[in-house]
């Protein structure tokens, strides 16, 4: 085994939805406003791209940064894989661990699709402890967890949870 | 209907998986460090291999784990997503109920220690 497999979280969730949908909820700042922790997200999907996370209303209320989260896109195939550097800026701590590596992949069959996201955190154990959730998310302690599940609830439904 | 008839389904695999010592005691070993082959779990376990690849599947099938191909190796991952679904569907539900039920009766002896 390696540390690299320790230190991969992967997660997945099944959505009744098109893979352009999540693809579009993922991507798109009019989409990621309305789930999970909000605030618009601006990507250039082409390898060498960046990425930025704006901070909520709500984030900003806590004073939190202008940009929560920077990276760069490393590869881009619409809609089934974002493959990109994904570094948070919330604290002085996680800015000096190395960025890390997310994938996102998005299979689609019969109706539904298959969304996983694999989350390469070596080096970064705070990012790693972040992500994985299982705490308040009125907190910030969802983790990918809380945001997939968030994402079905408003594709699903229209609503959150 | 139909999507009543799924969702229960979904439910019942992960309360079922959940249900058993020896597949909470391998999601343990994957939450201690995840990705792991089916080697290193089952030394874990006084099982033989087929039993432990019979609850890696049901574990599989219900969503709690996802399986990666690594070179010539398959790894195991966690996936906590089910376990917050059903946290946020059963649990967070009761909790609330609970807390309110436990704050009017808080509010009720309050009331009475007051004097007449």
């Amino acid at each position: 085994m390696t540390d690299k497999a320790a230190n991969t979280q992967v997660y997945r969730i099944v959505i009744k939805a098109s893979a352009q949908a999540i693809w579009d909820a993922i991507t798109k700042p009019e989409w990621t406003e309305r789930y999970a922790y909000e605030g618009r997200v601006k990507y250039d999907l082409k390898p060498g791209g960046k990425y930025h996370h704006e901070a909520s209303p709500d984030m900003k209320a806590v004073g939190l940064p202008e940009v929560v989260v920077v990276g760069e896109v490393l590869e881009s195939d619409p809609p089934r894989k974002l493959v990109q550097t994904w570094h948070p800026l919330f604290t002085p701590e996680m800015i000096a661990e190395p960025p890390s590596r997310l994938t996102y992949e998005i299979v689609e069959g019969s109706g539904v699709c298959t969304v996983t996201i694999i989350h390469d955190v070596t080096g970064a154990p705070l990012v790693g402890g972040m992500v994985k959730g299982g705490g308040d998310p009125a907190k910030g302690g969802g983790g990918w967890p809380w945001v997939l599940s968030d994402l079905k609830s408003l594709l699903e439904t229209g609503k959150r949870m | 209907m139909v999507t009543y008839c799924l969702a229960v389904t979904d439910d019942d695999h992960v309360f079922k998986a959940l249900a058993d010592p020896t597949r909470r005691f391998l999601l343990d070993l994957l939450f201690q460090r995840d990705g792991r082959t089916l080697k290193e779990l089952e030394s874990g376990l006084e099982m033989t291999r087929f039993g432990v690849m019979k609850h890696l599947r049901i574990l599989e099938n219900a969503g709690l784990v996802v399986t990666r191909r690594s070179g010539r190796e398959k790894l195991h991952y966690l996936n906590a997503v089910p376990i917050r679904m059903i946290h946020d569907r059963w649990i967070d539900k009761y909790r609330e109920r609970e807390v309110s039920a436990l704050l009017a009766l808080k509010a009720d002896l309050e009331k009475k220690d007051e004097p007449e």
